[in-house]
């Protein structure tokens, strides 16, 4: 611990909030409190931003899943309860299947809570609108979707008028079946009250592929709506087993949330977009919204002005300076590991954090990374989770997460997609869709001509999770033969296996969804990462933990933040 | 760019519009006196330039700047100041389009500019680019496109693909489609000898558009492109498809006034007793081009006159579907040995349709019976007065020889020869069309979707009448009246036209086939005076027609009944050249210029149109389609003075004159039209002096 001494007082050591941990939901509450005028202190132990919704070069990818993956011992000391890793990664399977290492290591930016992207009218574009971070960001629209076979096959997603009029797969009364539910849904959305409902409130509240079954729709199109466009997980064919029947009311509202998605902005071609640089620039740009709105800086703490050099006026590469620097320092937010919790005497009561540098702070609220743990105490256990609908989550589920390299694209003609592998696609049990984004270079996500693969699928335990994913690398990649013969064997594969990409480098881990943990008054847990391509849920949870922290205050009002330069005029929310 | 509904503008833009255009109108005072007085100096361009770019709409200023560039040039020293004086043409031009984009006047502007020389296409491509971005369907844009791919010589089938991407952006873009419909005719047109060529590729096209058809089917755009691809499929080249004698037939003119036992009706009768002879050739379409020299008519006893052919078409273009002509017999040919008259249409090329086609050779062939000259004999019996009362007519389906009697008169006949033979691939690409569109509309009601299966149908029907005439196997008329119908019902704004249709559709199953015409045929007697001869009539009354179709198939027709319909228009009646009584009473005629087809029957004796609703309507727009004094189509050798006399004004009824004057009418029903006054039926007597009734009424 060299860095200990490295680390500055903190003056002065009241706080309003002191929260631990910069990912999503922790960046967001740390700018909507301090937009309130709340004194916040916002910590990381990590030197890098996002904590579990970070984007990583690969080592510290690695190296971080490890270390969350296993909990540190902690020490016996009842007056001050350490602050401890929750094991939050298991069955952790790195496989380095290319004989030379990955080039340009550093450049590649994984996320760590793959695969997510953002649609262009979801509640969390919304917000970045809102909150003006979006001159912080930048995005590259999603190319296209399908949907997989266990062979490989990979057919489009009919998701729009135009793709319906150029899709060759489909028959020409598929295409006036899809359009006309379509129209359906969009007549059903824009109705004035008071004009007769198109669907029946009945119908509404039926399971939604009972609807679609009603409206004729074939096999293959139910199956791309339900998976590709309304994102179900469970097999909805199956109602009796299915662990979260999606009705019609909230499939036609995803359906509606996507078609509005389309052509939202002018520069995205489909409806969703993924930030450049990873996910891990949301919660740094609200970190910088957070800080801009005086978090840490405020009353008085002028000397943090020189240690955190604000980022203002520094020209076009912004981006670029702030991106190495926060490895260092972390811009603004104060990289600090936290050593212990203070508690009142009754121990049951907190009172502020223990710095490792050992200084005390003190704060009314505490906000932690669900990451964190508080050695088990005699308080019931609260469940964490993101909230959305905590009493229905089956608390065994988990999410298996896999990433991938190659240096071909899964599809030719797409270098950013998504693609769909609905329950039963792969193998005959198989239950849930297994989800799949490709990213290239052009989103930053890896040096050009290299392309990184996130995959996820429920599962209710690691053997199970292992098995979706392999099951759908195994249709989407080719897995390189080592050993002597080498080149022989890949001579044989390229013929075996047409086109598809060499895989070269991948990684498997299962995360938790749901983690119990001892509820204080003042201490809250933030959500974790959940299971879904989007943030729409996350985003949910987080307004409301910040509601029950601060029911009184609003949470992030429309707000014009001070000019900065704009980056690059392809941004695309302008 | 589409569908926006228009804001009313709000106190404060009204204002500043209207501070605009003060300042505008300085602007447009100002450049009319330069333009007056030729003045094209900088500061003069300079406030052309101010006004144009604020106002891309005032002509005026356009042609100003024509002028001056003229003039500009005309001093300009070498190729760099040329240049930068159509660079700021350019400029300019691209400002006003800033300001509209739909401006007809810049745009035109820029294609002058380039003929004056272009430097850069590529710049314009660019520029194009951007308005078909903001609006994909600006037909401005497109039109503009077109010129410079011609200019810069761009090969159809990039611009093919480019249509391509365009549509697959959004295929409701009328213009992007006509586009294509235009490259790809090129395209045909080029790929000329080689037939499968264009099979292929309407193959393909159909498939295209098919897919948008079923994505959205209410949108109309594709089925406009289907509707033209639909065209492609049935063009052929014109023929002939019948005449009057029809081939083969035996035409026996009697000297007692009979024709094969018939009683021989006024035309006959008075034309031979003229010893001329009508011929009418009617074609699948209007041709131009019919005369002596592309018309060759063979008879041994032809006084060896030129014949002149007479366009029978009620418009003045030389384009007619059926056309006349008169064979004279000279007075020493008075034989009852028949004589065989052989026709031959287009052995040389000259007959062509409005496309441009060819038409190709036919043979018709007949034998005519010529009576002696004996003008004791012919002598025109004693007219009575004709009453269309029913109990006048008599069905003749129940009398088999009757079936005898119209082919000896002549119905419809097409040799062999003649019969256009319709291509298997057409056939077989109006089936597929055909069980796609019921496809569809099994999925979705939608009203275009059912026009077009009514097409397809109709299309369907004249390619089968064309290979198996006369065979009811296959033929769905029933079928299309029910969409028709359904049309009427579902889509009310286009009644009229829907109506129109149900009407052609309903001809065409009636003279499809002699049984079907034979139960409409009737014969003729009137009760009171048993001394009459008998005629044959055809009655179409009371079926709902709106629009008169299939003529060609009526050419014998004398004696017609269109009573109680909802005709509007009489247009195709003049192909119909033997008819001597008509009975149009009870439709829905609105004025006499609507009765103009009517001018050209010359054997016309009986007219009945009373009870339509000639002088109901103030305004007559048919009044500005047709010929009249007002477009110096007809009047001009009009003698307006002549009826000054008889207290008449010929301006006040000369729609009527134009009808009438020509018309040797006997007797003529009239009443129950608001237009009928003792003054009107003063002039009528007065310009058809042979009018023996008019309502009735027998005159002195």
């Amino acid at each position: 611990m060299d860095e200990t001494a490295s680390y500055p007082p903190i003056e002065p050591s009241n706080f309003d909030l002191i929260v631990i941990g910069t990912g999503l939901p922790e960046s967001i509450l740390a700018s909507a409190a301090s937009a309130t005028g709340k004194n916040v202190l916002h910590l990381d132990p990590n030197p890098f931003y996002g904590t579990l919704y970070s984007s990583l070069p690969l080592n510290e990818l690695t190296s971080f899943l490890r270390s969350q993956s296993q909990p540190l011992t902690p020490e016996n000391d009842e007056s001050t309860p350490q602050l401890l890793t929750l094991p939050l990664y298991s069955s952790i399977e790195i496989n380095s299947l290319s004989l030379e290492p990955i080039e340009n290591s550093r450049k590649l930016n994984l996320d760590l809570s793959g695969p997510r992207v953002l649609l262009c009218s979801d509640s969390m574009i919304d917000l970045i609108l809102k909150t003006g971070i979006n001159q912080y960001m930048e995005f590259k629209s999603v190319d296209a979707s399908f949907v997989g076979d266990a062979e490989g096959n990979l057919g489009s997603v009919p998701d729009s008028r135009s793709a319906i009029f150029k899709d060759r797969s489909l028959s020409l009364t598929e295409k006036n079946q899809l359009m006309k539910l379509f129209k359906l849904v969009q007549g059903h959305i824009g109705k004035e009250s008071g004009e007769d409902d198109l669907i029946s409130e009945e119908d509404l509240e039926s399971p939604f592929v009972e609807f679609l079954n009603k409206f004729g729709l074939s096999q293959k199109l139910k199956s791309i709506i339900l998976y590709a466009i309304v994102l179900a997980d469970h097999d909805q064919d199956n109602l009796e087993n299915c662990k979260d029947v999606i009705n019609t009311k909230s499939g036609i509202d995803h359906l509606a949330l996507y078609h509005s998605s389309i052509g939202r902005f002018p520069n995205a071609n489909g409806p969703m977009i993924y930030p450049i640089y990873g996910q891990g620039e949301l919660p740094q740009a609200f970190c910088r919204r957070a800080a801009v709105k005086g978090c840490i800086y405020k009353n008085g703490l002028d000397s943090f002005n020189e240690t955190f050099e604000t980022p203002f006026g520094l020209g076009l590469d912004v981006r670029f300076v702030v991106f190495k620097k926060l490895r260092c320092d972390l811009g603004w937010v104060l990289r600090m590991p936290v050593a212990a919790l203070l508690m009142d005497k009754d121990g049951l009561t907190y009172k502020g954090v223990k710095l490792v540098s050992g200084q005390e702070l003190f704060s009314n609220q505490l906000i932690l990374a669900p990451c964190f743990m508080i050695p088990s105490r005699l308080t019931p256990a609260a469940q964490v989770a993101n909230s959305y609908d905590v009493g229905r989550r089956d608390a065994k589920e988990k999410v298996a997460r896999g990433i991938c390299i190659a240096k071909s694209s899964v599809k030719p003609e797409a270098a950013n997609c998504l693609v769909f592998f609905p329950p039963k696609s792969l193998y005959p049990e198989q239950k849930t869709t297994v989800r799949v984004l490709q990213l290239s270079g052009n989103v930053a996500a890896c040096p050009s001509g290299m392309f990184v693969t996130y995959l996820s699928a429920m599962c209710d335990n690691a053997v199970e999770g292992k098995k979706l994913l392999d099951a759908a690398i195994s249709a989407l990649f080719s897995l390189p033969i080592c050993g002597n013969s080498e080149n022989n064997g890949i001579e044989k594969l390229s013929e075996h296996t047409d086109s598809k990409p060499i895989l070269l480098w991948s990684a498997l881990y299962i995360q938790e969804l749901t983690m119990f943990q001892d509820s204080f008054n003042s201490i809250s847990f933030t959500p974790l990462p959940d299971e879904h391509l989007h943030y729409n849920y996350l985003l949910d949870a987080t307004e409301k933990l910040y509601q029950k922290i601060y029911p009184n205050e609003e949470f992030l009002t429309q707000t014009n933040l001070p000019e900065e330069p704009v980056d690059d005029d392809s941004s695309e929310l302008d | 760019m589409h569908g926006r509904p228009r804001k009313a503008p709000t106190q404060e833009e009204q204002e500043a519009s209207s501070l605009k255009a003060v300042k505008l109108r300085e602007l447009q005072s100002q450049l009319l006196n330069f333009h007056r007085n030729k003045i094209y100096t900088k500061e003069a361009v300079d406030i052309s330039t101010k006004l144009l770019e604020s106002n891309p709409e005032y002509y005026t200023g356009w042609n100003y700047r024509k002028l001056s560039v003229q003039n500009l040039l005309e001093s300009a020293l070498d190729s760099d100041s040329v240049q930068s004086i159509l660079d700021e043409e350019l400029r300019l031009v691209e400002n006003a389009l800033k300001q509209n984009f739909k401006s007809y006047g810049a745009w035109h502007h820029r294609k002058w500019i380039l003929s004056k020389g272009h430097s850069s296409t590529d710049k314009e491509l660019r520029l194009l680019g951007k308005f078909q971005k903001l609006d994909a369907r600006n037909f401005h844009a497109w039109n503009y496109r077109r010129f410079i791919t011609a200019l810069k010589e761009i090969p159809d089938e990039k611009e093919l693909q480019y249509t391509t991407d365009m549509i697959y952006d959004n295929f409701s873009n009328y213009s992007a489609w006509h586009n294509r419909s235009v490259l790809l005719s090129h395209l045909m047109e080029a790929r000329e000898g080689g037939h499968s060529g264009k099979e292929n590729v309407l193959g393909e096209e159909f498939e295209f558009v098919r897919s948008a058809l079923f994505t959205d089917p209410d949108d109309q755009s594709g089925w406009f492109y289907h509707l033209w691809l639909l065209y492609q499929t049935l063009k052929r080249e014109p023929l002939l498809i019948t005449s009057w004698p029809s081939t083969g037939s035996n035409i026996q003119l009697s000297v007692n006034g009979y024709l094969d036992g018939q009683s021989l009706l006024p035309v006959l009768h008075f034309q031979s007793k003229a010893r001329k002879y009508p011929i009418i050739l009617c074609f699948n379409e209007a041709v131009e081009g019919v005369s002596s020299s592309t018309v060759t008519v063979e008879c041994e006893y032809h006084a060896g006159d030129d014949l002149i052919w007479i366009p029978l078409s009620a418009n003045k273009l030389d384009f007619a579907q059926a056309w006349l002509t008169y064979l004279n017999f000279p007075d020493e040919v008075n034989s009852l040995k028949p004589y065989s008259v052989k026709i031959t249409v287009a052995h040389v090329p000259g007959i062509t349709s409005l496309s441009g086609a060819p038409c190709s050779t036919t043979h018709t062939s007949f034998t005519v019976c010529v009576p002696l000259n004996d003008l004791k004999h012919a002598e025109v019996q004693t007219m009575e007065r004709i009453s269309w009362k029913e109990e006048n007519f008599r069905a003749r389906a129940t009398q088999p020889q009757d079936a005898n009697l119209l082919h000896s008169l002549g119905y419809l006949k097409i040799t062999m020869e003649n019969k256009p033979s319709a291509s298997d691939w057409s056939m077989e690409t109006i089936f597929t069309e055909i069980a796609h569109c019921r496809e569809l509309l099994s999925a979705t009601n939608c009203k275009i979707g059912k026009l077009t299966l009514a097409r397809l149908l109709m299309a369907h029907n004249t390619l089968i009448s064309y290979s198996r005439p006369n065979d009811g196997a296959e033929i769905h008329y029933d079928e299309i009246l029910a969409l028709y119908r359904d049309l009427m019902k579902m889509d009310p704004k286009h009644l009229c036209y829907y109506e129109d249709e149900y009407s052609l559709a309903l001809l065409k199953q009636l003279t499809s086939n002699t049984e079907s015409l034979l139960k409409y045929s009737y014969e003729y007697q009137e009760s009171t005076s048993p001394s009459m001869k008998s005629s044959l009539c055809l009655r179409l009354n009371g079926l709902s027609l709106s629009r008169l179709g299939s003529m060609e198939c009526l050419l014998w027709v004398q004696m017609l009944d269109l009573s109680h319909n909802k005709l509007r228009s009489v247009e195709g009646l003049e192909a119909l050249q033997l008819l001597s009584y008509l009975n149009l009473s009870n439709n829905k005629i609105c004025s006499f210029t609507a009765l103009e087809p009517i001018r050209m029957l010359k054997a016309l004796q009986v007219l009945d149109v009373s009870y339509n609703e000639i002088g109901a309507h103030s305004v007559d727009s048919s009044r500005y389609l047709c010929s009249s004094p007002m477009n110096h189509a007809v009047g001009n050798d009009w003698n307006f003075e002549e009826f000054a006399n008889g207290g008449i004004k010929l301006n006040d009824h000369w729609d009527a004159f134009l009808v009438f004057k020509d018309l040797n009418l006997i007797q003529l029903e009239i009443m129950g039209n608001p237009v009928v006054n003792d003054q009107l039926k003063a002039f009528l007597f007065k310009i058809m002096p042979a009018l023996k009734w008019l309502d009735g009424e027998k005159c002195n």
